[in-house]
C-alpha cells in the first residue's frame, strides 16, 4: 500500500468544526457602539467596550434575533432561557480579561444541516471542474452541537511598532455566534462542503458578511483519525488561523496525514492546539493541553437571565426566509433545471437572484440557466466583477435570450453579442439591429446561397455522395460562412441534406 | 469652629457659606482622621436661580472612592488606580449633579472594598471620629466618617457584604443598603456584582430618605437594575410602629456578641414593642453558613472583576521585558494584600475541578439562604439584628486575623445574600462611649417600611443629636 492507501484505507478522520459568525447589527452585543469595519483604530469605543472599570454590559436585542434566527435555520432547539458566562483569561485584546460567552446553556442547541456528500462525485469531479457542493444527489446531515452568543476580543498590532505592540478595540464587543459542528465530519472536502452550505445559509438569512478576509467568519478545526472500525474517537488536535475555506481543506489534509504517520510510525497524537501556516502549507504546535487555559467559566453577573417568549421565537420562524435547500428544489421542480444547475445557482445567493430575476423577463429558463453560468460568469471572471456588478442586467440577458428563444438570431451570434452588451451596455435589440445580426429564415435565399455552395465544392459533394455523412456538416459550415453565421442552421441543414438526398438520387 | 447645619433638611438651599464652612472644617479634621482622598477645595459652584428649587441644591453630598465621577481621579484606594480617571459619571453621580447636588469630596475606603476597617486603604487608614485609636469601620469607612464628624452633609458608599452598615454602626450615622437593582450599579467599580449596591450615608433618616428619591429607580444602562416605581420615600416617614411585626433570628442571638451591642440591641427590640409593634423571634436557619458561602460567591465574582486591571489599558503599569512579566509585576505592585488574597480565593473556586464544590455549592446555599428570607416575611415585616457583633475595634487589632475580621459583617452579610434592603440606625453607645448600631433588614423593594421604622425609633431615642468631640 501507499502512504495514501494507508491513510484512506485503514484510518477514518473524524473532524469538527468551530465557526464563528460577525453578526450583522449595527451597534456591538453589548454597547452602542457602531461595528463597521475598517475605522480609525479605536474610534468605535466607549467605556462599556473598553472594559473601564464601573461599566456594565446591556444585551442588543438584534444580536439575540439574528442569533435565534441562525439557530432556527440550522435546525436548533431554541432555548428558552437566556443566560450568559464570563469565560475568563488574560490577553491584551481581552480588555475585561474575561469574554461574555455562553457556557452550559447556549442559546441554540443541538440542530444539523445537510451537505452533499462528495465522495459520491468524486470521479466526476476528477473528470470536469469541481462540482458545487449543493449537488445533493445524496445528501449528509452534519450535526451541530450548539450555537451561542458571545462577543469579539479586539485586535492587536505588531507591524511597524518597535518595542511592543498597539491594540485596536474597534472590533470588541462586536456580537458573534460560535457555531460548533458535531464531529460526524469524515474528510477534508466535506468539511469544505460543510462550510460552503453553512454560508449559503448564512448569506440567505442575511445576518453576517460572511467575509473571511475581513474575519466575520473564522473557522477552527477540531481533528482527529481512528482506524476504520474502532468507535472510540482518537486524540483531536485543534487548529487555528484558517483564514480561508480553502486553508481549511489543506490544513485537515495535512493534519490528517500527520496524525496518521504518527501511528503509523507508533507515536502518539498528543491533544494540543496547533496553528495552520499557509505560506509553509504545515501545522505547528501552538500549545499543549498542559498549557491550555482553565477559563474559569461562571454565570455572568452583570446579565440577568431572562425567559426568550415562544412568540418571539415562532415570530423570527415565520419570517424566515427561502432557504439553500428549499431553492434549489424549486429550482429544480419549477424551472426543470438538473439539480446540478439548481445547485450551482443557489450556491451564491446574488446568483439565484439574478437568475430569478432573469426568468422573469420571459427568458427560457434552461437558456438563463447555461448562459448565466457559462458565457455570463466567464465575462466576469475576466474583467473581474462579481454578480451584482455585471453591467448586463438580468432584464438586458433576457431580451439576448428571447432573440435566441424565437430565432431572431442564433447560439452562435449571441456569443458574440453578449460580449457586446458587457461591454457598451447596450440592449441585444440594439445591438443585433445596429449589426445587422437577424438571423436568415428566408428559404429562397438560402436555397441560393445552398447552390452554390454545392456548386463550389464538388468534391465534399462527391463525398457525401459516398457514403461520408460528414461531408454535410463541412457544407453546411460553408453555407453557415457565406450568411455571415445568420443563417437559421437548422434550415440551412434541412436545405442542404434535401438537395444532397437528391443529387443522390440523380446520380444513382 | 463655625456652626453649621446637622442635616440636608437644614442646609437647604445650599449656600458659599455652608461650603466654605465644610471646606474649612475639612482641612481640620481631615489630617487627623483621613477620611477624603480628595476634596474640592471650595471651588464648588453655587447654584442659582431655578436651580435652587432642585432637591439637593448646592448640597455638598461626598463620594465612595469607587464610584466614578467624570474627569476626577477614581482609585478604589488602590495603587493600581493610581491616577485613573474614569471618562464617565456613574449613574447616581448624574442623578446627583441633575438634582443640583455639589459633589463635595472622595471618600477613602478598603482597597476595593475588601475589608470591614479601612485599613486596607493603599492610602493609609482611616480614623473613627468617636476615637481616633479605632477604626471607623468598611469599607465605606471614609464616607461614614467624614459624615459622622461633619465634614460633609451627606455621602454615598457601596455595600457588598455590609460595607454601608457596619461603618454607619462604627461611626454612629444612618447608612442604607438598598434592596439589589433599586440603585443603579453603573459606574460603580464592581466587587461583587451580584451584591454591590450604593446607597446613602447620613446623620438622619429623613437624609437617607431624600437621597434615596435622588438615586433610585431604574436604568437602561444597568441590567440587574429593577424596573420597580420608586415612591417618594420622605411620605414613608412617620412616627407609627404600631402593628408592625418584627422578627428577631435566633440564630443571630448566639456566641459571639459583644455585651453592651446585645444589651443595646435587647433595649431597642423593647423599644420598638412599646411603640406599638410586635416582637416575636424567627429562624434564617441556614445563615450560619453567610459568611462562608459570601467569601467563595463573592471573591468568585472579585477576582473576575479585577482581571482588568492587568496594566493594559489604565491605571498602573510596570514596565517589563514581556507581556506575562508586565502583568505580574502590575498586579504584585498594584495590589494590596487583601485584594491578593480575595483574588487567588476566587481564581480558585471558580477553576476546574473546584467550581462544584465551591463555587455551585455556594450558589446553592446562597438560594436558601434567600429562601430563609422569603419565608421569615411571611411571619414578619422587618428583622431586626445588631448591624455588627461589636463596637469598633482597634486599628491593627485584626488586621493579621482575616477570619476574625470577616466575621464582623456577620449580620450583615445575609443581607447581600438574599438581596433584601437593611438598615443600620443608632441605637446607643458602649460605656466609653462608642456609637452602636441597630440593623433592620426588610422585604425586597419595601425601604418604606425600613424607613417608616428607623424614622420612628430615632425620633423617639434621639441618638443622632449626639456628635463625636473632635
Amino acid at each position: 500500500m501507499t502512504n495514501d492507501e494507508v491513510r484512506t484505507t485503514k484510518y477514518e478522520p473524524v473532524i469538527g468544526l468551530e465557526v464563528h459568525c460577525q453578526l450583522l447589527t449595527k451597534t456591538k452585543l453589548f454597547c452602542g457602539c457602531e461595528t463597521k469595519f475598517g475605522a480609525e483604530p479605536n474610534s468605535h469605543t466607549c467605556p462599556v467596550c473598553l472594559g473601564w472599570p464601573g461599566s456594565l454590559p446591556v444585551l442588543n436585542e438584534e444580536a439575540l434575533r439574528l442569533g435565534i434566527k441562525i439557530g432556527l435555520a440550522l435546525n436548533c432547539e431554541i432555548s428558552g432561557r437566556l443566560k450568559f458566562d464570563r469565560k475568563n483569561y488574560f490577553y491584551p485584546d481581552l480588555p475585561k480579561a474575561y469574554q461574555i460567552s455562553q457556557y452550559d446553556m447556549p442559546v441554540n442547541g443541538k440542530g444539523w444541516i445537510e451537505i452533499e456528500q462528495r465522495a459520491e462525485s468524486r470521479e466526476q469531479r476528477e473528470n470536469q471542474n469541481p462540482m458545487p457542493s449543493a449537488l445533493c444527489s445524496m445528501a449528509k446531515r452534519v450535526g451541530i452541537t450548539r450555537a451561542h452568543l458571545e462577543e469579539d476580543a479586539g485586535k492587536l498590532l505588531h507591524e511597524g511598532i518597535k518595542d511592543g505592540s498597539l491594540v485596536d478595540y474597534n472590533r470588541a464587543g462586536t456580537p458573534l455566534l460560535e457555531i460548533v459542528s458535531e464531529p460526524d465530519i469524515r474528510s477534508a472536502e466535506e468539511a469544505y462542503d460543510y462550510l460552503t452550505s453553512l454560508k449559503a445559509i448564512l448569506e440567505y438569512l442575511e445576518v453576517s458578511d460572511c467575509n473571511m478576509e475581513e474575519g466575520s467568519l473564522r473557522c477552527d478545526a477540531n481533528v482527529s483519525v481512528r482506524p476504520v472500525g474502532q468507535e472510540k474517537f482518537g486524540t483531536r488536535t485543534e487548529i487555528k488561523n484558517l483564514n480561508s475555506f480553502k486553508a481549511v481543506q489543506k490544513a485537515i489534509e495535512y493534519e490528517i496525514k500527520r496524525q496518521v504517520e504518527m501511528i503509523e510510525a507508533g507515536e502518539k497524537v498528543s491533544q494540543e492546539t496547533r496553528l495552520w501556516n499557509d505560506d509553509t502549507g504545515k501545522t505547528a504546535l501552538m500549545r499543549s493541553k498542559e498549557q491550555a487555559h482553565d477559563y474559569r467559566y461562571f454565570p455572568e453577573p452583570d446579565l440577568v437571565p431572562f425567559s426568550i417568549a415562544q412568540e418571539f421565537i415562532e415570530g423570527l420562524r415565520k419570517n424566515l426566509p427561502e432557504l439553500p435547500q428549499a431553492r434549489t428544489n424549486r429550482f429544480t421542480k419549477d424551472f426543470g433545471l438538473s439539480p446540478y444547475d439548481a445547485a450551482v445557482l443557489v450556491q451564491e445567493k446574488k446568483l439565484g437572484d439574478y437568475f430569478e430575476a432573469c426568468v422573469k423577463e420571459k427568458a427560457n429558463s434552461k437558456l438563463a440557466s447555461n448562459w448565466i453560468q457559462s458565457e455570463l460568469l466567464a465575462l466576469l471572471n475576466t474583467a473581474k466583477k462579481t454578480i451584482e456588478e455585471s453591467p448586463v442586467t438580468p432584464q438586458a440577458l433576457a431580451g439576448l435570450l428571447r432573440l435566441i428563444d424565437n430565432n431572431t438570431i442564433s447560439g452562435k451570434i449571441a456569443k458574440d453579442v453578449l460580449p457586446l452588451m458587457f461591454e457598451t451596455g447596450k440592449s441585444a435589440d440594439a445591438i443585433v439591429k445596429e449589426k445587422g445580426l437577424e438571423q436568415v429564415t428566408d428559404t429562397k435565399l438560402i436555397e441560393e446561397i445552398a447552390d452554390k455552395v454545392i456548386a463550389a465544392n464538388p468534391k465534399s459533394v462527391a463525398d457525401f455522395k459516398s457514403g461520408k455523412t460528414t461531408a454535410l456538416g463541412f457544407l453546411v459550415g460553408q453555407l453557415m460562412k457565406e450568411t455571415k453565421g445568420k443563417a437559421n442552421p437548422k434550415l440551412a441543414n434541412e436545405i442542404l441534406s434535401k438537395k444532397l438526398a437528391s443529387l443522390k438520387k440523380i446520380s444513382k | 469652629m463655625k456652626t453649621f447645619p446637622q442635616s440636608l433638611k437644614e442646609a437647604r438651599p445650599g449656600s458659599r457659606e455652608l461650603l466654605e464652612s465644610l471646606t474649612q472644617r475639612v482641612h481640620e479634621l481631615n489630617p487627623k482622621l483621613n477620611a477624603f482622598l480628595r476634596w474640592n477645595n471650595g471651588s464648588h459652584l453655587v447654584p442659582e436661580g431655578g436651580v435652587r428649587e432642585l432637591s439637593l441644591a448646592g448640597l455638598p453630598i461626598s463620594i465612595k472612592d469607587n464610584i466614578c465621577i467624570d474627569g476626577l481621579e477614581t482609585t478604589c484606594a488602590s495603587k493600581i488606580l493610581k491616577g485613573h480617571i474614569p471618562p464617565y459619571d456613574a449613574t447616581v453621580i448624574s442623578k446627583l449633579k441633575n438634582a443640583g447636588a455639589v459633589i463635595f469630596g472622595q471618600c477613602n475606603m478598603d482597597e476595593f472594598a475588601f475589608g470591614s476597617s479601612c485599613e486596607t486603604s493603599a492610602y493609609g487608614p482611616v480614623r473613627n471620629p468617636w476615637d481616633l485609636e479605632r477604626v471607623p469601620g468598611g469599607s465605606s469607612g471614609g464616607s461614614a466618617a467624614a459624615v459622622a464628624s461633619g465634614m460633609t452633609l451627606a455621602a454615598l458608599g457601596s455595600d457588598t457584604g455590609g460595607s454601608i452598615r457596619q461603618p454607619a454602626a462604627f461611626c454612629g450615622i444612618v447608612g442604607l443598603k438598598p434592596t439589589y437593582g433599586r440603585v443603579s450599579r453603573y459606574g460603580l467599580i464592581a466587587f461583587g456584582s451580584s451584591f454591590d449596591q450604593i446607597g446613602p450615608m447620613t446623620r438622619t433618616v429623613e437624609d437617607a430618605a431624600i437621597l434615596m428619591n435622588v438615586l433610585a429607580g431604574h436604568d437602561p444602562k444597568d441590567s440587574t437594575s429593577a424596573n420597580v416605581p420608586v415612591p417618594d420615600y420622605t411620605k414613608s416617614l412617620r412616627r407609627d410602629v404600631k402593628g408592625l411585626r418584627i422578627g428577631l433570628p435566633k440564630e443571630f442571638y448566639g456566641d459571639g456578641i459583644d455585651p453592651e451591642v446585645r444589651a443595646s440591641v435587647d433595649q431597642a427590640a423593647k423599644i420598638f414593642e412599646k411603640l406599638g409593634a410586635q416582637i416575636k423571634t424567627v429562624s434564617l436557619p441556614h445563615t450560619p453558613h453567610s459568611v462562608a458561602v459570601y467569601y467563595i460567591v463573592a471573591v468568585a465574582e472579585a477576582s473576575s472583576n479585577l482581571g482588568r486591571f492587568d496594566g493594559v489599558e489604565y491605571g498602573l503599569r510596570v514596565p517589563a521585558q514581556d507581556l506575562k512579566e508586565m502583568y505580574f509585576e502590575t498586579r504584585d505592585q498594584g495590589f494590596g494584600q487583601e485584594a491578593k488574597r480575595r483574588i487567588l480565593l476566587g481564581t480558585f473556586v471558580l477553576s476546574a475541578g473546584y467550581y462544584d464544590a465551591y463555587y455551585l455549592k455556594g450558589q446553592k446555599v446562597r438560594t436558601l439562604i434567600r429562601e430563609d428570607f422569603t419565608n421569615a416575611y411571611k411571619e414578619v415585616d422587618l428583622i431586626l439584628s445588631p448591624t455588627a457583633p461589636t463596637p469598633p475595634f482597634k486599628i491593627g487589632e485584626k488586621m493579621n486575623d482575616p477570619l476574625a475580621m470577616y466575621l464582623s459583617d456577620i449580620f450583615t452579610i445575609p443581607a447581600n445574600l438574599a438581596g433584601v434592603p437593611a438598615i443600620s440606625i443608632p441605637c446607643g453607645f458602649t460605656k466609653s462611649g462608642l456609637p452602636i448600631g441597630l440593623q433592620l433588614m426588610g422585604r425586597a423593594f419595601e425601604e418604606e417600611t425600613l424607613f417608616r421604622a428607623a424614622y420612628t425609633f430615632e425620633q423617639e431615642t434621639e441618638y443622632y443629636k449626639k456628635k463625636p468631640n473632635i
